[in-house]
Parts: C-alpha cells; sequence; structure tokens
C-alpha cells in the first residue's frame, strides 16, 4: 500500500495534466499537418508543406519576434539589474516593502496596464501632448505604434520576472564576501565585476529563461501599442486560429514557435553548463 | 551616502514611478466625468461611475464568470496541486522526473501554445469551447504551480513530528489531517493564491478557449476598439485594491513569522 | 495580478526538468498518432420549401437574444428606450449584447458553432454586407425569412433598401442601418478642405493616416483611387489595387490598421486623417469635437449592416417580431436619433424634425434639427451616385481577394 501511495497522489493532477498538456500537443501536431477548410473539414494529409508554406510566408514575423523578444530581454537585465542590486544590498530593513512595491503595479490585469500604457502615450496624451504644446517635440511625432512602443510594453510587462530572480540570487550573496573582495581589488568596480555579478549570474540567466519566451510569443503588447510594422508571430497565430479558422497553419506555427524555443533553452541550458537554470536561481 | 548610492536610488525610485505610471492613470481616470463615449481625456473630477458600475451586463457578467472561474479553479488545482507537491516532496518513486519534467513544461511553455495546442484538441474532438473548457485550461497551468510550491515546503519538513504521532498510534489519515496538513497549509494557501491571480489575470490562454464566454480581461480586450468606458478603470481599480490587500498582509504576516 | 514571483513558489522551482527532450520524443510520436482529422462542417443544403417548413413549428418564447456591434441602439443610461418598448409591446424580454467587433472576428468566432448545428447564444444578429455575409448565406447559416410576418418591413422600408444584390428579396437578411465610409480629418492638423482620396496617400501625413482593416473597405478605396469601379472589377483591377495599398503601407504612411478604434485614434490626435464611418463622425461632431467627415470626389462606399437569424436561434419568432418593430416609423425614428446612421426608413425624417419642435432644452433642439438635416443620415441623391457597394464575390474570387489583402492588412 505505501509503495502505492506516490501513484495515487499522483494520479489526479497528473491525468489532468497528461489529458490537457501532452494529449493537446499530440493533436497540435497531427493538426499542422491537415488540409482543408472549417466547413468541409480537415483531413489528415501528412502535408507538410504547411510548414514551409507558412515559414515562407511568414518568416518575416518570425524574425521579428525573435528581434522583440532578444531586445526586450537584454532591455529587462539591464534595467532590472540596478533595481534588484539596490534593493539587496541598499534595502536593509525595508528590503521586503520595496520588493512589494515592484510587485504592486502587476496585481492590476495584464491587458488593463498595456491599455493604460495606450492612453498615456497618445499623440496629445498626457506625456507627448505637453512636449508638443511646448515645441519640444515635433507634431508628428509619436510612440504610438512603433517598434520603440512594443519593446517598452514588453519590458514594461515582464519587468518583475527578471527583477525578482536576480534579486534572490543577489541576496544570497554574504556581504563579508563583497567586503573581502573590496580588500582584495581595491576598487568597487573591480570588486563588482569579479565577485557580485559572477554571483548573480544564475539569477540572471534564470531571469533571461523567465521574460524570453513570453516576450517572444507575446501578441497583446503588438497589438495594443503596435502598428502594421510591428506584428508578431503571436499575432499570426491567434488570427490564424480565431478569425480565419485556419488551424492547420495555426498549428504549424505554433509547433515551430515551440520547437525553436525548447532547442533554444537546451542550447541555452547547455552553454551555460547548468543543469537546472532556475535550481541555481533559487537555491 | 555617496554618490554612487544616490543616485542608485533615484533610479530606483524613477523605475518605480515608471513601473506605477500606468496604475495610477488607470485610477485617476475612473473619476474622470467623461461625456463622451470613449475615456480618453480628463474633463473633472467625478465618483458618479462608482454609482453605475453595473450599467454594462456584459462587463458585469464577464467580471463574475472570472471570479466564479477563479474560484473554481483554485479549488480543484489546490487539491491536486496539493496532492502532487506531497508525493513529489515526499516520495522517491519511478516516474517522478517524468511528472517534474510535464510541470516543467506546463510552467515554462508559452501561454500562446498551449493555447493553440488545447484549441487543436477541441477542435479536433468537437468540444464546444465556453466557461467550461476555460476552467480545464486554467486548471492545467495552475496545478504545476500549486504543486511546485506546495513541494517546497513538504521538502523543508521536519518528519520527526509525523512520526511522534504515528508513535502515539494516529491512523496515517488522522496523522495527515491533523499533523501534515496544518505544517504543509503556508505552502497551499501560497499556491492557492497563486493559482487564484493566474487564473483570474489570464488572457491568453482564455482568449484560445472561450467560444463565446467574456472574462474581464477578455472584454476590456474586445473594449479596447470602442473605447473603455471608466467602469472598466474602477472595477480594475477594486481588483487591484483587493489583490494588494492580500499581499501586503501576507508580507506583514511574513514579517512577523521570521 | 502575479504572484509567480513569489518566493515560495522561486523556491518552490528547485527540482525539475531533466531530460526535457522526452517531450519532443512524445510531440514526435503524435505525428504517427495524427490520423484523424478535424470533422467537416458543411450544412445540409436549404431545402424548397424552407420558410414554410422551418416556420411551421415555431412559437413565441418571450425570450430574445441580440448581438449588436458596440453603441449601435439607443441607449439611456442603462436602459435601452426602444427595446423597453418592446418588451412592453410584445412581452418578449431581451437580452442585449454588444459582442460584435468586427465582421471577420465574429465570423471567425460563430463560423465553427454553425457549422456543427449548435446555438451560438444569440438568436438576432447584425452583420455587414460582404464576404462574411455572404459565406454564411452561401453555407445555409441564415434562417430564411418569413415575409409575412414583416407588414411594417414592407410598408415603411426605403425602395433602396430592398432586394439588395447580396440577398434577393431579402429572403435571409433585412437592413438595421446604412452607413458611408468616406475620409474623416481633424482641421486642426490638416490644410485646407480634402476632397481627395489622394490625401490619404500624402506623404505629409507619414504616420498619421488610419486605415481600415476590412479586406473589402481598403479595397474598394484603393480602387475608388485607381478609377476603377469596384462592381465591374475583377482579378487584375484588385492586383493593382493591393500594389497601390502595399505602397502606401510600406512607405510607412498608414498608423494602423483599424477596426472600430479609428474613431479614438482620431479623436486622442493619433491620426489626422483616416478612412471613416458616417456616424461616427456625426455623433463626435455633436458632442463637440472639430471633426470633418467627406464623402471623396472619386466615390466612397455605401454599406448596409442587416439583422439576421442565425441556424440553431432558439427564438427565432421573437427575433422575426423585433425585425419587424423597429420598422415602425416611431421606433426607427428613436434609433436614428442615436446611432446617427442612414435610417432605412425614410418617414423618420419628418418624427425627427416634429421631435426637435417638441424639445425642450435647446441642445436637444439644435441636435435634433442636425439629425434631420444632416447629408450623412439623409444623404442627397448627389452624394449617393458617387457611392458604391463592396464587390459581390464568388467564392472561387473570394479567397483570391482574401489571399491578396489579408497579408497587407493584417500581417
Amino acid at each position: 500500500m505505501r509503495r502505492l501511495t506516490p501513484y495515487l497522489l499522483i494520479l489526479p493532477g497528473g491525468l489532468w495534466l497528461a489529458v490537457f498538456l501532452v494529449v493537446p500537443m499530440v493533436f497540435m501536431a497531427s493538426v499542422s499537418t491537415q488540409e482543408g477548410d472549417v466547413v468541409n473539414g480537415f483531413a489528415q494529409t501528412f502535408a507538410f508543406s504547411n510548414y514551409t508554406d507558412a515559414l515562407a510566408r511568414y518568416q518575416t514575423q518570425f524574425l521579428r519576434s525573435a528581434g522583440y523578444g532578444l531586445a526586450g530581454t537584454v532591455l529587462a537585465v539591464l534595467l532590472a539589474y540596478p533595481v534588484a542590486y539596490w534593493i539587496a544590498f541598499r534595502g536593509g530593513a525595508r528590503k521586503s516593502t520595496y520588493l512589494l512595491l515592484v510587485l504592486l503595479p502587476f496585481f492590476v490585469s495584464f491587458v488593463l496596464r498595456t491599455v493604460s500604457w495606450k492612453f498615456l502615450l497618445a499623440d496629445d496624451g498626457m506625456l507627448l501632448g505637453p512636449l508638443k504644446s511646448a515645441g519640444l517635440l515635433a507634431a508628428d511625432f509619436h510612440v504610438l505604434q512603433t517598434t520603440t512602443a512594443v519593446i517598452g510594453g514588453l519590458v514594461y510587462n515582464y519587468l518583475p520576472f527578471m527583477i525578482l530572480p536576480i534579486y534572490v540570487s543577489l541576496e544570497r550573496v554574504d556581504p563579508s564576501v563583497v567586503e573581502a573582495a573590496r580588500d582584495l581589488y581595491a576598487s568597487r568596480a573591480g570588486a563588482f565585476t569579479r565577485v557580485v555579478l559572477p554571483l548573480s549570474l544564475p539569477g540572471i540567466f534564470a531571469g533571461v529563461l523567465m521574460t524570453f519566451v513570453p516576450m517572444t510569443s507575446d501578441y497583446v503588447n503588438a497589438a495594443i501599442l503596435g502598428g502594421p510594422a510591428n506584428t508578431m508571430i503571436g499575432n499570426i497565430i491567434q488570427t490564424e486560429y480565431l478569425v480565419n479558422n485556419d488551424y492547420p497553419v495555426g498549428a504549424a506555427l505554433s509547433f515551430t514557435l515551440m520547437a525553436v524555443m525548447l532547442a533554444g533553452i537546451f542550447a541555452y541550458a547547455r552553454v551555460l553548463g547548468t543543469e537546472n537554470v532556475l535550481e541555481a536561481a533559487a537555491r | 551616502m555617496r554618490t554612487g548610492d544616490r543616485l542608485l536610488r533615484i533610479y530606483v525610485w524613477l523605475v518605480l514611478a515608471w513601473l506605477f505610471a500606468p496604475i495610477i492613470v488607470m485610477i485617476v481616470f475612473g473619476f474622470n466625468d467623461t461625456r463622451s463615449k470613449s475615456n480618453v481625456s480628463w474633463q473633472g473630477f467625478t465618483l458618479a461611475w462608482w454609482g453605475r458600475l453595473d450599467e454594462f451586463p456584459l462587463l458585469t457578467a464577464a467580471v463574475l464568470d472570472s471570479i466564479t472561474i477563479a474560484l473554481l479553479v483554485t479549488v480543484i488545482a489546490t487539491v491536486l496541486g496539493t496532492l502532487m507537491g506531497i508525493a513529489l516532496g515526499r516520495h522517491r518513486f519511478r516516474g517522478q522526473a517524468a511528472t517534474n519534467l510535464v510541470m516543467f513544461a506546463a510552467i515554462s511553455s508559452p501561454e500562446l501554445v498551449m493555447g493553440a495546442s488545447l484549441l487543436s484538441l477541441f477542435v479536433s474532438m468537437g468540444v464546444e469551447t465556453g466557461y467550461w473548457t476555460i476552467v480545464v485550461a486554467h486548471v492545467l497551468f495552475a496545478v504545476s504551480f500549486v504543486a511546485v510550491t506546495v513541494r517546497a515546503r513538504v521538502v523543508g519538513l521536519d518528519r520527526s513530528v509525523e512520526e511522534a504521532a504515528r508513535d502515539l498510534g494516529a491512523t496515517p489519515w488522522v496523522t495527515f489531517w491533523r499533523v501534515t496538513l496544518p505544517m504543509i497549509l503556508p505552502g497551499v494557501v501560497a499556491g492557492a493564491l497563486l493559482a487564484f491571480a493566474l487564473s483570474i489575470d489570464d488572457f491568453v490562454i482564455t482568449q484560445f478557449t472561450s467560444g463565446s464566454t467574456t472574462t474581464f480581461p477578455l472584454w476590456i480586450y474586445g473594449a479596447v476598439r470602442i473605447g473603455v468606458p471608466p467602469q472598466v478603470n474602477i472595477l480594475g481599480t477594486l481588483i487591484f485594491a483587493a489583490g494588494a490587500a492580500i499581499a501586503v498582509v501576507n508580507s506583514i504576516n511574513a514579517r512577523r513569522r521570521t | 495580478m502575479d504572484l509567480r514571483n513569489d518566493p515560495a513558489f522561486l523556491r518552490g522551482m528547485t527540482h525539475s526538468r531533466r531530460d526535457a527532450l522526452r517531450l519532443a520524443g512524445l510531440a514526435a510520436a503524435g505525428l504517427t498518432l495524427g490520423a484523424c482529422g478535424v470533422q467537416g462542417k458543411k450544412a445540409a443544403p436549404p431545402e424548397k420549401d424552407a420558410v414554410a417548413d422551418y416556420w411551421a413549428s415555431k412559437k413565441q418564447n418571450g425570450a430574445l437574444r441580440f448581438a449588436n456591434w458596440p453603441l449601435y441602439i439607443d441607449k439611456d443610461g442603462k436602459d435601452y428606450p426602444s427595446l423597453e418598448r418592446f418588451t412592453k409591446d410584445t412581452g418578449i424580454a431581451v437580452t442585449y449584447q454588444e459582442p460584435i467587433q468586427d465582421n471577420s472576428t465574429w465570423f471567425g468566432k460563430i463560423q465553427p458553432l454553425l457549422a456543427a448545428n449548435q446555438d451560438i447564444g444569440h438568436d438576432l444578429m447584425v452583420m455587414t454586407n460582404g464576404i462574411q455575409l455572404s459565406r454564411a448565406l452561401a453555407l445555409g447559416y441564415l434562417v430564411p425569412l418569413d415575409h409575412a410576418k414583416l407588414p411594417n418591413f414592407a410598408a415603411n422600408a426605403a425602395e433602396k433598401v430592398k432586394n439588395p444584390v447580396w440577398d434577393a428579396n431579402n429572403a435571409h437578411t433585412i437592413p438595421w442601418t446604412v452607413g458611408v465610409t468616406g475620409v474623416a480629418y481633424n482641421p486642426e492638423y490638416v490644410d485646407g478642405d480634402i476632397t481627395s482620396l489622394q490625401e490619404l496617400w500624402n506623404p505629409k501625413y507619414k504616420g498619421k493616416i488610419g486605415m481600415m482593416l476590412d479586406t473589402q473597405e481598403v479595397a474598394n478605396f484603393a480602387m475608388f483611387l485607381l478609377g476603377i469601379d469596384p462592381d465591374r472589377s475583377g482579378r487584375s483591377d484588385w492586383e493593382k489595387a493591393a500594389a497601390k495599398l502595399r505602397e502606401q503601407r510600406d512607405a510607412g504612411l498608414v498608423r494602423k490598421y483599424y477596426e472600430n478604434d479609428y474613431v479614438d485614434a482620431l479623436v486622442r490626435g493619433d491620426v489626422w486623417i483616416t478612412m471613416a464611418w458616417s456616424g461616427d463622425i456625426f455623433q463626435q461632431v455633436a458632442e463637440g469635437k472639430n471633426l470633418k467627415f467627406v464623402v471623396p470626389d472619386e466615390g466612397g462606399t455605401i454599406w448596409t449592416d442587416n439583422m439576421c437569424i442565425p441556424k440553431g436561434a432558439r427564438n427565432p419568432v421573437d427575433a422575426l417580431t423585433l425585425m419587424d418593430y423597429v420598422y415602425r416609423p416611431e421606433i426607427a425614428s428613436m434609433l436614428v436619433e442615436y446611432i446617427n446612421y442612414i435610417t432605412p426608413v425614410p418617414a423618420t425624417r419628418d418624427l425627427v424634425v416634429a421631435h426637435a419642435a417638441k424639445a425642450k432644452k435647446a441642445e436637444d433642439r439644435k441636435f435634433l434639427e442636425g439629425v434631420a438635416e444632416s447629408p450623412l443620415i439623409y444623404p442627397s441623391e448627389a452624394d449617393q451616385a458617387r457611392l458604391r457597394s463592396y464587390k459581390t464575390l464568388s467564392s472561387a474570387e473570394e479567397k483570391f481577394f482574401e489571399d491578396l489583402f489579408q497579408p497587407i492588412t493584417q500581417g
């Protein structure tokens, strides 16, 4: 009986995951090689050409998404690191208050936050309006529907996923180690680059993992803040599935996206030489 | 304080201001005395919208659906996830690695892909999407988060307490209810809150599995195209306030415990 | 809100993921398993005596679920006066919803349900003549109307809206409103009076030009620009039109391809000149916004939003009752005074004038007089001569057309 216990405990949740995570992936793989339309139905014809066709048609959006994800991730690291650093080493007794402040905005719904940015950034809105009437900006200057707006939105929406892991890794750094390093290398910069930064790398790696994937596959920011030149692969998949009801094309694109991401994650983990990046971050 | 530190401090406050800017805009525009059908420029202060919260029946229904879905998801995911967390944290068994792997996949794979694959399943099986498919999808991503959170608590447990209970003649069942569960309760509660929060805010997977059901985030997304009414700002503010209150209480409690 | 950053959770992420390649293996296995297809959902072809057969067994249920576009019915606080009168007069309670934002998204949402013979959750809906409506008609998704139960439509509808090309003899649809797609602009930023479509391609307004997401809308405008009559257009014309649109897009002139949200963008100043629907601009101007609307010299598009009953509706008799009810001139005038699009009931004009005379507030009187006199709501013959409909596409043409224009607006 005791040997059965773990299986009984795992069973309900495990079944749920198997039926609704693993099986759907199988079905998506199947749908991705079907042909037809929603009226006459889709038949399995092993049309692998769905993949080549979809990739040929939407390679721009694929590359753009990867670019946005990359740019967003790098920006997020640069923005998040000093914040995490300051909270970890200068936060003192109010560390958890600062952390809470970082997290509080994210109690507002993701979509609503993005919509708020749309108001803020309007061409004659709260931010740009006064600058324009003061003559500091050209009348046709705009942020909305530009690459800047979309990447800005991505960074904004996923920043805490970068701050927190970095903070967690920095917090574990023993202050006496930093002091010792300062004695050793004499300069603060030296102490930072040779001791603190390497010790916080696992946090950065974890943060990258937790931001790059959702940023690259996002479509809400591009839909709300972007223009015709900012369409991401997520927007295409969403349209194919929900507007055009062209499931095979949508499935082929999603599957490609997932494969590329998985390959990326493994390559990333391999390069870092860590068996488990998240594990390193959380320890 | 040295200049470097001072600059850093200013920087941190600037980032915080950036993080809070859209939130403040959202809250403030819930008080905007706009007469237009869209709420884009400041017209003066009013409390009128608070009395007219239920003006959009579909919005009210969407908020209620969001809340009931989140509650259902919390209950199901917490039960299933807690059991999984206990199994993973307490036992060594064949298939453990595979379970961990699938949980990791559920947590880290793009929401878009999960939504797309679920919809592929539903259209292939001829399942009509709607309220219940949303619940199924939300439990799917929430259960792993609960399991992971509970597992962390279970791993850190002192097993001697349970052994003592058993030595004193308690049945495994009684031991579980009277000893184990109270000890892992903080993990279970954290997991449950996480499940609720993830569910009520989810947009991407919901959009793919919703059919003709509308949740709060979906309603907002639809309203973006015609102008978001101030009621949305107020509802957003209320949900924000509730979440923030829970977080603040939680953090105060955590500080008291340590 | 997001608690994924809860330290309890982060700590929990300590051990997982060993050989994740197994997952890829599982996925690959899916392909071999995947011999099953997504089932076909083609509807049976409509029968001959469809009208009689359909309505024979149907009864009034006292309930109606109405799906419309946002802000497309008279509203007073949270009440809909015309629907309340309907309920009082007929005893039919209406659940009024506004889930339709644009035709393609809406059709994408309901098509799987209609194809599977399921109830879409609404008994009455409003769709624009165009690709999606034609598709719905061709696939037998719409209930044939029993015109014996539509006496007000027969008596009061304008001759122009009867028997449209897309639905002979109004067999399945009757108009809710009619509207015009033209050009709207903000005189603050745009010099002089705009009369030509050319201005939508003017580099002076780079990044400040709004176009529409709907493929038929943009295609028509590009054809007007090229001097092509959409009614007589063919594949080569569309290719030319697409090239024109691509040129406009690639030069960065187009700010965004909008749905209903172009109004907000125009009001907020995000765009200065944009394709626009007449009624929206009329409303904004009535609210005091400094905006102008023109039907360009080269032409404008006239379209009709049609009421229709989806197959699988639970309360078709109730739906039909409302369809006829809104053709009572008194009700139609309530609608036009709020919606501000072209009404299919010409008799409303005198009623609007009468309402204006009776209005207590000067503000209201002025507004109602404006409605009665507006060429956007009661267009002149000269204006109407410049208006064209969307091209009615055969299903073979439709695929070609969509593959050509969709990548421009959705890519």
